[in-house]
Order: C-alpha cells, then sequence, then structure tokens
C-alpha cells in the first residue's frame, strides 16, 4: 500500500489565530481511574470558546471518558475518580464541593444513542426549562418553540407535540435531545458519537446544526468518524491508550500531523 | 451427499420430532388438570351465583344466604394491605435500585427480601399472631390487613427493584446532563419508563393476597355477621370458604364453591389487566 492511495478528508475551516482565543474548559494533568485501572493519562488539552474541538481515536482510547469527566458524568457510579484539574471558566470542577446539577447545568450533554425522556415532545424539553425559572404557560409555549427550532425539528413536529418522545425516529429523537439540552442554555455542549447511530441523513442534519450551535456554545464532540471530524470542528484531538498523542487545528492535523500515530491512525492503518 | 438426506441430519430431525412430542404430551398433561379444576370450579359456582350472594349475609347452618360480609371484609383487609405494603415496597425497591444499587446492604435486603417472598403464609400469619393478636388480646382486621400486607411488601420490593434496573442507564445519564437531582429523576423519568413494570407488580401482589387463607385464620379469623369494626374480628372470602367447605351443610359447600368461584374470577381479571398494561406499555 502506498501513501498515495489515501485521501485527506476535505477540512472546511480555516485555521485559526490561536493567540485571540479564550480557553472555556482548561483540562490540566487529567488523570482517571475506573478502579485500579488508569484510563487517561495526564491530559492537557484547552477547549476555546465559540470553537468546535472533536477527539478522535480507536475504541478504548479514553475519549468518551474525557467527556464524562467534564460534566461529572462519571460521579453517578462507584470507583471512579479523576485527579488533576478541569478549570471551567478558572474554576475547578473536579472541586468535591462542585454543585453537580449547575454544573451540568451549565455543560449539556447529547448522547451516541438518542435518550428521549418517556414523555411527550413538549414535556421533553419543557421539563428541564421549569427546573431553572417559573415562567407563564404563554412563554414556556414560546421556550419549546425556540429550542425546537434551534434543533431545526419544530417544522416536523410542531402538528404533534402531544405525542411521546419516543415515537419519533432515530434522527428526529436526537434532534429532540439535542433541544433539550439547548433549551437550558448551557454554556458548553459536548456530544458524545451523537451520530453513530443515525443514517447519513440525518447525521448531515446534526452537523449543520452543530455549525449553528458554535455561534452561541463551546462545543466538544467525540466521533469514531474522521471525516466528521474533519467537517465540524476547528480543532481536533487524538487519543491512543488514554494519552493524548496530539493537539491541534483540525486543517493542520488532518494534512499535516507531526506525530507517527496520528498519521497512521487518520490513514487508516489502525484503529 | 445433499444435507439433507445425510444421516446425521435425518437422525437430528428425529431426536427433533421425538423431543417436540414429549414437550406436548408435557404441556398437555399439566393443562388437563388445569382444565378440570377451572371446569368443576364453574360448573359448581355458576350454579350458585344468584344476586343473593352479594347482598346478604353468610347463614347459619341450614337455611340460606349470601357472602356479602366476606367479599366486604376481603375488600377492605386487601385494600389496606396494598395501601400499606405498596409505598414500603416502592421506597426499597427504589432505595435498592437507584441509591444503593452497588451496596452490600443492597444484597443483604434483596436475599432477606427472597426468602420472604417465598416463606410460607403461615408463618406470617403466626408472627402477626405473636406481636399483635396475642399482645391485645383479641383477633382484629388490623391485623389481618398487616399479615396481607408482609405479604404484598416483598413482591413490590422485588418488581420496583426490577423494574427500575431494567431502565437504561443512558436516561439517567441524560437527566442528571441536564442537571435534574436524583430524586426529580427518579420521580419523573426512572418511574414513568418503570410505571407499567411497577403497576403489574402491585396488581399481582393484590392477586396473590386475594387468595391467602392461611394468615387470616391467626389474625382476622372471621365473623358471621356484618362488620366494619377494624378492631374486632373481621369475615374474608378464603376464610368463609374453608369454613364451609369444611362444613357437612350442603346450602354452605354451595356457598363455598361460589365464593371460590368469585376470587378466581376477581385474580382472572387482574392478571388480564396486569397483562394489557404490560403489552401497552412494551408497544409505545
Amino acid at each position: 500500500m502506498s501513501m498515495a492511495a489515501f485521501t485527506v478528508p476535505s477540512v472546511a475551516h480555516a485555521p485559526s489565530d490561536r493567540n485571540s482565543l479564550d480557553e472555556k474548559i482548561s483540562v490540566r494533568d487529567l488523570d482517571f481511574f475506573y478502579g485500579d485501572h488508569r484510563a487517561l493519562k495526564s491530559i492537557n488539552v484547552p477547549l476555546y470558546r465559540g470553537k468546535v474541538t472533536a477527539f478522535i481515536g480507536p475504541s478504548g482510547c479514553g475519549k468518551s471518558t474525557l467527556l464524562r469527566v467534564l460534566n461529572r458524568m462519571y460521579d453517578l457510579y462507584p470507583n471512579q475518580r479523576a485527579t488533576g484539574e478541569v478549570l471551567l471558566d478558572g474554576e475547578n470542577i473536579l472541586d468535591p464541593a462542585q454543585d453537580l446539577n449547575l454544573l451540568r447545568a451549565r455543560i449539556g450533554m447529547v448522547f451516541q444513542k438518542p435518550t428521549p425522556f418517556p414523555m411527550t415532545i413538549y414535556e421533553n424539553i419543557a421539563f428541564g426549562l421549569r427546573l431553572y425559572e417559573k415562567l407563564p404557560k404563554s412563554e414556556l409555549d414560546d421556550r419549546v418553540k425556540h429550542a425546537l427550532e434551534r434543533a431545526a425539528l419544530w417544522n416536523e413536529v410542531k402538528d404533534k407535540l402531544g405525542a411521546n418522545g419516543q415515537s419519533l425516529s432515530g434522527g428526529q429523537q436526537q434532534r429532540l435531545c439535542i433541544a433539550r439540552t439547548v433549551a437550558v442554555k448551557p454554556e458548553v455542549i459536548l456530544f458524545d458519537e451523537p451520530c453513530s447511530a443515525l443514517d447519513p441523513i440525518s447525521t448531515a442534519k446534526i452537523e449543520e446544526l452543530i455549525d449553528e450551535l458554535k455561534e452561541d456554545y463551546t462545543i466538544t464532540i467525540v466521533t469514531h468518524n474522521m471525516q466528521q471530524a474533519a467537517r465540524v470542528s476547528d480543532f481536533t484531538a487524538f487519543m491512543y491508550l488514554g494519552e493524548l498523542v496530539e493537539y491541534g487545528d483540525t486543517t493542520k492535523m488532518f494534512t499535516s500531523p507531526s506525530d507517527r500515530r496520528t498519521q497512521d491512525y487518520i490513514t487508516g492503518r489502525f484503529g | 451427499m445433499a444435507l439433507t438426506t445425510s444421516p446425521l441430519y435425518a437422525a437430528r430431525r428425529r431426536k427433533n420430532a421425538i423431543t417436540m412430542g414429549l414437550a406436548f404430551l408435557a404441556t398437555a398433561f399439566g393443562l388437563l388438570w388445569l382444565v378440570l379444576i377451572l371446569a368443576n370450579l364453574l360448573w359448581e359456582g355458576f350454579s350458585g351465583l344468584s344476586l343473593a350472594v352479594f347482598t346478604q349475609m353468610t347463614p347459619p347452618p341450614g337455611s340460606d344466604g349470601g357472602l356479602l360480609n366476606p367479599i366486604l371484609g376481603s375488600l377492605v383487609m386487601t385494600t389496606l394491605a396494598v395501601l400499606i405494603g405498596t409505598p414500603l415496597g416502592v421506597l426499597a425497591g427504589t432505595y435498592m435500585a437507584e441509591y444503593g444499587r452497588y451496596d452490600r446492604v443492597t444484597m443483604v435486603v434483596r436475599f432477606v427480601n427472597d426468602i420472604l417472598l417465598s416463606a410460607p403464609s403461615i408463618v406470617i400469619g403466626l408472627f402477626i399472631y405473636e406481636i399483635m393478636v396475642a399482645q391485645v388480646g383479641h383477633f382484629s382486621a388490623w391485623a389481618g390487613a398487616l399479615a396481607l400486607a408482609v405479604i404484598v411488601v416483598p413482591v413490590v420490593v422485588r418488581t420496583t427493584e426490577d423494574m427500575l434496573v431494567l431502565v437504561p442507564d443512558t436516561l439517567r445519564e441524560a437527566a442528571a446532563s441536564i442537571g435534574l437531582p436524583r430524586v426529580l429523576m427518579i420521580t419523573n423519568v426512572a418511574y414513568r419508563a418503570a410505571r407499567a413494570g411497577m403497576l403489574t407488580g402491585v396488581l399481582l401482589a393484590v392477586a396473590r393476597i386475594s387468595g391467602e387463607t392461611a394468615p387470616l385464620l391467626f389474625t382476622a379469623l372471621n365473623n358471621q355477621f356484618w362488620s366494619l369494626n377494624m378492631n374486632a374480628p373481621m369475615a374474608s372470602l378464603p376464610a368463609v370458604i374453608f369454613q364451609f367447605a369444611l362444613s357437612p351443610y350442603k346450602e354452605w359447600q354451595k356457598l363455598a364453591w361460589t365464593g371460590a368461584l368469585i376470587i378466581t374470577l376477581a385474580v382472572l381479571t387482574l392478571s388480564i389487566v396486569a397483562r394489557l398494561i404490560a403489552s401497552k406499555s412494551k408497544s409505545q
């Protein structure tokens, strides 16, 4: 096999000037343990405000684990712990005193499998809204509509808001979950392989959406699909065996990676 | 050689036919007795069914009457037992599935609960007799309801825990991901997802206690008369069936058959309702 046979995925974004960037989240010397197993090894990575950062790497490399540290989702389970620092606007969220509900309201998450709640489409979104604000019915309606519009789902569901959220198609369910996340007005949105269970058309819609959302949110996406990482992200981090191998502008990562392992991965040699 | 003509394949087909035949026979054998029992019950019970059964009290030997007081007694004590047992069972099951899923305590509670689930109900009757009837000095409807509640709890604990464990963790994570406190996640998301199964568990518990005789004989005893006094003995269908069926009087025996039919039909209805709820939620 010759290197010339590989095509580098197209890159939609121009390299950014990193000096003008502002770190929304800074991960510093992060280690993560499942029991005794060290799944993340001294991770250091910035997540820039208003940018999309993609994490790529083979299965088991720790990219989803890293995402689950950012909103402390791992706290739901025993025997999982993180050491090091994750600074959100300069504040360490790994601090045991951190209010987890508040943190998760600020850092939303969209999962691999669509996870609509077992309630109506309307309630799926209104439910989260009512948690933080006491809104009159008309304003609640507006906010639900706005969230659904934001997730490009309004036109498809406006006549059946009372239908069960779980009756929608997979792609619609995933957009409903994005609407639910957006409705709470987080500052950061984490996408954990959001398209791996979806067909190509639904995938294209979600990618378009991510592109629009980054104007208002800091976005992090974990993906197995390298073309997707190249299409939607501004920065890319390549992880392998729990380590962050390389991080940089997406364009540079996909055209001239500096690490041999990154090059092997994006050209399909392993993974 | 073609696969279908190989001797190995022919032998396998033969074995399959024999096994299928045996399974069919075993099923028919099991069903035969069930059908015979039900047919006998329907035959004897329906002939005694009349309006009087639902409007008159249990009669003295040798005269006609109905089953109003035991029907009412069963309803009262079953309802109370469910009202006492369900919240306890749901809370315990919720702790085990949602808060203490990985705890040692949960393992111990689950083990003890399983023992309670299969404990002979007469033991539960004796237990309530010891701690309540013997202490206050008389039988009472409260004691009866309490004994039945002790039977309800483990059934509800088990189904609640099982149904909540079946709720995928991704749904819990999704709830957490919008900043939902755990209590709201449980009441608004997990309970909703497990609703049908939990309700089925309660209905099954009702079906289970509506036929229980032993725990009532030691607690609520029985009552020939109309009584709504919870501190006095109260009639119940199973206890009346037990008493009347063993009596030498034709009228009493007839009423026992009718009572048995009423319980059977009530339990059958509950089971069908439980199935409908379960299948409806599955198709959603």
